[in-house]
């Protein structure tokens, strides 16, 4: 089972250790684990998607909330949300090839970024399956490099995880 | 203005602490010259990894916080051990070190250790000091999280030019943790859900550990044994939460736990789980633990619910809080068919041991008797002296039997044992030790002399790593790989070091060497040359259900 758990922080120096360090020391298997600043600079919003039985994903939100940096954390996995990826994908193009990549850029709605005289940069933003697509997609041209942000993700509605909660 | 190691003193003084334990060295010497002023008492112990198991030994006995306090680099590592040993055994605790200035932080400077990264996993939460005011907030906050919810060590890295550096002293104010909020109360319908299992239940059992003893609620777990008539297993850290002379008592269960208190586990339809975390050496084979039984768990630490067996009813809570709210609910209606039982397995599988020459159960069993009456606190060492200790000195009060249980750390005993008497200075300390484990603090010695402690050192010397080659005489074929111990004679050692050493070789003699050493005002080590290869019985084979016991 894969679940989402959205979770806030202390914007301390170190948190990112203590949250990477108890998921290894404990065995969990994180799949993604997006982070970054929000709109209260002394807060930062974790992303983190776990795979894992109901034991263990009940075990990592009672470990996680143990860690004193970490403000809030909820399990967004079964409630309505919103979750993006985005992917930079340097991939081979030449004049002959450049048509067709496009297309299927535009397929995805994504954008190409860079274009080099033999590559181009492709940016894609989109749910797992739509990153996985595009990624597919575009293999048979070759994929030179590859980068994606890991998901991140927000409840639907007037559901939040704020400090307030 | 004020130095960093001056402000320091004075947030330690705001906390009530009365005594730190430490050794000096570069990184601190800001905070050992605020010191030198300071009505605050200094332990110099001999190694920092003493200093860190006394300031656990005086937070386990006294319930106060212990301090510890050393250098950056090897200082800092020095205390990992004693650190890793409170945080596994919930003791609060405050570790200080010292810190390369931070323009050299990173930089793999003299004496540089990371060790807010290596305590990061053994710590309840750590800190590194960068600006001298944070210090006022950063330590009224690692007291606060280091003492309440589940008690923990907190660490505390201080750069030499933090605690060299001058700044005004300024209050910090109240604590805002948005994400440290400790919550005692436990949800109403859980204590009602627990209290109808209760009802319900026809052979209940207390299975009752460290937590008791830290939410101070053994007058609460008392009076709910009484009123259930339920019978109470202890695990090693719950020793002295229950009174060992209440008929209810059963001992400690699991690994070396009495045949009697894990039949009662194993048959009792109703497990009530308090302030205890199913550590393995408790459960043994996790699928049959308890097999009939509800079980209910209250502890204060919720990821502590369900992490290591499945509960019914769960209530995260201050152990001591739940149970005056469950107590109100609940009415006795023993079945006597269910202590009757029980008190045929205590006859039938009583605890016993050989009595013919030394025996190191009986040197407890005389300890005990000495002691009766007098205010005493057991330390240990780790391996057979340990679970001897607890299997048969009949512990009647809280803080009273202080150990290394989840780390099982050999040479905790020596050192803890300066703590406590610092802690307790008009009471009697018997560290209860092995002949292996004593040797790995045993420059302790000095401090105990230095301070004039007059702690008491009862080596069970079997001239083994007794523990171990145990498992190798029962699962090794009898190969005692490297269990053997040459010692030296601990009797010269202690006096070289000004402390008084008695040998003790026959049974008869154990009696009055144990006066002799309660009436010396010194430090006494006593040698107990006991039968060398006595086991510790009875024994859940790893990995085994805890009623399929040896011995
Ligand atoms: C620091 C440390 N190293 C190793 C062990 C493994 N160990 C557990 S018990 C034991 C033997 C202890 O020997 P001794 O102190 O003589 O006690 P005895 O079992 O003989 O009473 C050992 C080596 C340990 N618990 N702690
Ligand atoms: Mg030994």
């Amino acid at each position: 089972m894969r679940s989402n758990f959205s979770v806030l922080v202390e914007n301390n120096p170190g948190v990112l250790a203590r949250v990477a360090g108890l998921f290894s020391r404990r065995g969990y298997n994180i799949d993604s684990l997006s982070v970054s600043r929000t709109d209260d600079p002394t807060i930062s919003r974790m992303t983190i998607v776990v795979d894992g039985d109901e034991a263990v994903l009940d075990q990592v939100a009672k470990q996680l909330r143990k860690l004193v940096d970490v403000i809030r954390v909820r399990d967004i996995t079964n409630e309505p949300h919103v979750d993006r990826e985005l992917i930079l994908i340097k991939v081979n193009a030449d004049p002959t090839t450049r048509t067709e990549i496009m297309q299927i850029v535009e397929i995805f709605r994504g954008r190409i970024v860079d274009v080099g005289e033999y590559t181009c940069i492709v940016e894609v933003t989109g749910d797992e399956g739509k990153i996985d697509a595009i990624q597919n997609a575009l293999k048979p041209f070759g994929i030179l490099e590859l980068v994606r942000t890991g998901k991140v993700a927000m409840q639907r509605g007037t559901r939040t995880v704020l400090v307030e909660d | 203005m004020l130095t960093g190691g001056q402000i320091l003193i004075e947030c330690l003084r705001n906390e009530g602490v009365d005594t730190v334990f430490g050794y000096p060295g570069g990184a601190v010497l800001p905070i050992y010259d605020a010191l030198y002023d300071s009505d605050i008492r200094h332990i110099l112990t001999r190694h920092e990894q003493a200093a860190a198991h006394a300031a656990d030994g005086y937070a386990r006995a006294t319930g106060r916080p212990g301090v510890c306090l050393a250098t950056s680099g090897p200082g800092a590592t020095n205390l990992v051990t004693g650190i890793a040993n409170a945080a596994m055994d919930s003791v609060p605790m405050v570790a200080l070190t010292g810190q390369v200035p931070t323009t050299l932080l990173g930089k793999d400077s003299f004496q540089e250790a990371d060790i807010t990264g290596i305590t990061m996993p053994i710590t309840k939460h750590n800190y590194l000091v960068r600006d001298i005011n944070d210090l006022p907030r950063t330590i009224k906050e690692a007291f606060y999280i280091a003492t309440t919810g589940r008690p923990g060590p907190v660490l505390i890295d201080i750069p030499r030019d933090v605690s060299g550096g001058k700044a005004e002293y300024r209050d910090p104010g109240p604590i805002g943790l948005r994400g440290y909020q400790p919550r005692l109360a436990g949800e109403p319908a859980k204590i009602a859900a627990a209290a109808k299992a209760i009802a319900m239940s026809r052979r209940p059992v207390i299975y009752a550990g460290g937590g008791v003893i830290n939410s101070g609620a053994a007058e609460q777990l008392k009076k709910l044994a009484e009123t259930l008539m339920a019978p109470v297993v202890v695990t090693l850290m719950g020793l002295g939460g229950f009174p060992a002379d209440h008929p209810l008592f059963l001992g400690m269960l699991g690994m070396h736990g009495s045949k009697y208190a894990n039949y009662a586990v194993s048959e009792c339809d109703l497990l009530l789980a308090i302030g205890v975390r199913f550590d393995d050496r408790v459960t043994g084979k996790v699928e049959t633990f308890a097999p009939h039984a509800t079980v209910v768990h209250i502890d204060i630490d919720q990821a502590e619910l369900g992490k290591n067996v499945p509960i019914d009813i769960a209530i995260p809570g201050d152990v001591r809080t739940v149970l005056v709210d469950l107590l109100k609910h609940l009415h006795g209606k023993p079945d006597p068919a269910w202590n009757e039982k029980i008190r045929l397995w205590k006859k039938e599988y009583p605890l016993d041991y050989k009595k013919q020459g030394l025996r190191p159960q009986a040197v407890i069993r005389e300890i005990a008797s000495v002691t009766a009456g007098k205010d005493v606190r057991i330390t240990t060492e780790v391996g057979q002296n340990q679970m001897w200790t607890a299997q048969y000195f009949p512990f009647t009060r809280p803080r009273s039997f202080i150990s290394s249980g989840g780390l099982g750390t050999m040479g905790y005993g020596f050192p803890a044992a300066i703590g406590v008497q610092v802690g307790c200075p008009d009471e009697l300390v018997f560290d209860i030790a092995g002949d292996g484990s004593i040797q790995m603090n045993i420059q302790e010695l000095a401090t105990v002399v230095n301070y004039e402690l007059p702690v008491n050192i009862a080596v069970l010397n079997n001239s083994y790593l007794g523990m171990v080659r145990q498992w190798q005489e029962l699962f090794y074929d009898r190969r005692y790989s490297q269990t053997e111990l040459k010692n030296p004679d601990f009797v010269r050692i202690a006096e070289a070091y000004d402390a008084q050493g008695i040998r003790v070789e026959k049974a008869a003699e154990i009696r009055p060497a144990l006066e002799q050493a309660i009436a010396s005002s010194k430090p006494v080590l006593l040698d107990f040359h006991i039968e060398r290869e006595e086991n510790v019985m009875p024994m859940v084979p790893p990995g085994e259900s805890i009623n399929k016991m040896l011995g």
